[in-house]
């Protein structure tokens, strides 16, 4: 918190003040304030229950806010859609993989390309060159350049969140929310991603959801630890490791 | 006959081209006037099928209500029809001479205003379309706009049917009540009761229809039917790749009604008259029926399913009359828990394969795999994007 007050003035890409929210009377977040730096990777740990997907939802929109605000390149976040968060610049991948199954590794990232995106926009959407270019980019960043004709659903579990990481690539968001990418994946698979982060992470900032204390140290820029939808601490690994409040709650366990 | 058979399964035309030979030329040199008639009256519910496959079967929206939409085009249709039937000379006998019989029946001495419009074709043929295309457009906005989905939006759509039903049948005066709208004779003087004009009729049917499968088809291969797909089994993941989903399904409800609505007028026109009974719960539900029989995922399949329900409803209500409603609903259960994509899907999975495989016995295609690189977009679907 200490931080966060002298902080106050400096330029941020996210800047979230005072956010509450309560779901009956329970405050899952409550007055959270914390500013997320233009190419910073932060990211956000804490117990189960702490609050940490809640503060993704806030930010996307999937979740109204109580109290407070969200501010992304100073335009105010609280009051709009969806989908408006998503055109100023803000992509999220959800903690399950939350891809198309139905459709083809090409079709799921055809979709998330910026373009066509209202009705008629779709209705008359060409595949040219520039969105077959693309696709075939991030394919090959995603590990998945041989898969495009694939059914996604045959895709395993690692792949799919791969894929679902590439869907928000093609929308080159400025500000990108990962919950929990390497949840479920081998050790190979974690390296990969660890990986693809480093080259994704560049000109853009990151807010990441992780409990494997390892990759954590391995991309974090800074850390935000999470106690019942509060900033219990926060800073840089060593820093967060060491703090007596966080031995108690979290990382003691 | 390999050539042949090779040649259906892999032409991505040749199916259209079997519908079309089939209904305008194989039904009506096979059957008299009477009987095409008939499919005539069938292929009219097709549209509504053709709609509830891009609504239901793409988007996931299921509505129980497209019976309103149907009703709404004949309706509009039927006006038309009705206000040339009643000029002041054929109606002489009346009280009131120049309105609809029924009203007159009503004790009704003026024809009502928005009657009025209906005596010019030209606005008579921009509301079929746009009477029931805004009506979906409310009640899309409505429940889309407020994420009212699933069941809810079923159950919202069967009591609107209840609810204009009710309408209808509670303004006689107005509507012609339980009886509809009834002894319709010509179109801008053309006697639609004879059977050179039954055959005109059909085919102008059979067009439409295939103008609305050509336009269905073109919203299924589109980006959009890409979409709904996505819509339907991830609505939360399209909002956070930057759509208003809400949009889309209010566009896709009211393509959907606009196209029952063609159906509806071209019923009004071939059969003669146009009642409350086609636009209620039961017929609403009936034209799911067609729909999940013939595939929910398949235009054409929507249209097959349609005429078969109908052939067996004609043929087996004839001689058994009580059963066949039982018959149909054990149809719908049986096809639905075993086959979910229909007749169309039976066809896919075991039928279309044997097709190719006569010549090439040993590829075995996963019908997964189809389409292996879509990168090298291929060219014949580029066409269809522009």
């Amino acid at each position: 918190m200490l931080e966060t007050t002298k902080n106050i003035g400096k330029d941020f890409v996210l800047s979230v003040e005072g956010l509450t929210v309560s779901f009956d009377g329970f405050k899952a977040v409550n007055d959270l304030s914390f500013y997320v730096e233009e190419n910073e990777i932060r990211v956000i740990i804490g117990p189960n229950g702490a609050g940490k997907t809640t503060v993704l939802d806030l930010i996307c929109g999937r979740t109204a806010a109580t109290e407070g605000s969200i501010k992304f390149k100073g335009k105010e976040l609280t009051k709009m859609k969806e989908h408006q968060i998503v055109h100023t610049g803000v992509g999220r991948k959800f903690q399950n993989p939350s891809i198309y199954e139905d459709l083809t590794v090409f079709e799921n990232l055809e979709l998330s390309f910026p373009r066509g995106h209202s009705v008629f926009g779709a209705l008359f959407f060409k595949r040219d060159k520039e969105v077959i270019e693309k696709i075939s980019e991030i394919a090959a960043m995603i590990f998945l350049g041989d898969k495009l004709g694939m059914s996604a659903d045959l895709l395993s579990h690692g792949q799919k969140q791969w894929l679902e990481i590439g869907m928000l690539l093609i929308q080159d968001p400025e500000l990108l929310m990962l919950d929990e990418p390497v949840a479920g994946m081998s050790v190979s698979e974690r390296k990969q991603t660890a990986d693809l982060l480093h080259r994704i992470t560049k000109d853009r900032s990151v807010l990441v959801i992780e409990h494997d204390m390892q990759f954590v140290a391995e991309i974090a820029d800074r850390v935000t630890v999470l106690h019942q939808g509060k900033v219990l601490s926060e800073g840089s690994m060593e820093r967060v490791q060491s703090d007596p409040k966080v031995i108690e709650v979290y990382l003691g366990h | 006959m390999n050539n042949i058979t090779e040649f259906i399964a892999r032409n991505r035309y040749s199916h259209m081209i079997i519908l079309a030979l089939l209904l305008a030329v194989v039904l009506p040199l096979s059957m008299d006037i009477f009987r095409l008639n008939l499919v005539g009256k069938y292929l009219t519910y097709a549209f509504v099928a053709l709609g509830l496959v891009l609504c239901w079967g793409y988007g996931g929206i299921l509505s129980l209500g497209q019976g309103v939409f149907f009703g709404l085009g004949g309706y509009c249709m039927a006006m038309f029809l009705k206000l040339e039937a009643s000029s002041p000379e054929n109606t002489q006998i009346q009280s009131t001479p120049g309105i609809p019989d029924f009203m007159d029946w009503n004790q009704i001495t003026e024809l009502p205003w928005f009657w009025e419009p209906f005596h010019s074709f030209g606005f008579t043929l921009v509301a079929v379309l746009v009477v029931p295309a805004l009506f979906a457009f409310i009640i899309a906005v409505a429940m889309f706009k407020r994420r009212v989905g699933g069941v809810y939006f079923a159950i919202i759509t069967q009591a609107i049917a209840a609810i204009l039903t009710i309408l209808i049948i509670g303004q006689q005066g107005y509507t012609g009540g339980v009886n509809g709208i009834t002894d319709l004779r010509t179109l801008n003087g053309w006697d639609i009761r004879t059977d050179s004009a039954k055959y005109v009729l059909y085919y102008v049917n059979v067009v439409l229809l295939f103008a609305c499968i050509f336009i269905a088809g073109f919203v299924v291969k589109s980006k959009l039917g890409r979409l709904l797909v996505a819509m339907r089994e991830r609505e939360d993941r399209v909002r956070f790749s930057g759509y208003d989903v809400s949009n889309f399904k209010i566009f896709v409800f009211c393509l959907a009604a606009m196209i029952s609505a063609i159906g509806g007028a071209m019923f009004t026109l071939q059969v003669g008259f146009m009642s409350p009974s086609f636009v209620g719960i039961v017929p609403s539900i009936e034209m799911v029926i067609f729909c999940a029989l013939g595939g929910r995922l398949s235009i054409l399949g929507a249209v097959y399913g349609t005429l078969l329900v109908n052939f067996a409803k004609t043929s087996f209500s004839e001689s058994f009359p009580e059963l066949w409603l039982f018959a149909m609903g054990a149809l719908f259960i049986g096809v639905v828990m075993a086959f979910p994509n229909g007749l169309a899907g039976i066809y896919q999975t075991y039928i279309e394969p044997r097709l190719i495989s006569k010549k090439k016995g040993y590829e075995k295609e996963d019908p997964k795999k189809k389409d292996d690189n879509p990168a090298l977009a291929n060219p014949e679907e580029e066409k269809t994007h522009a």
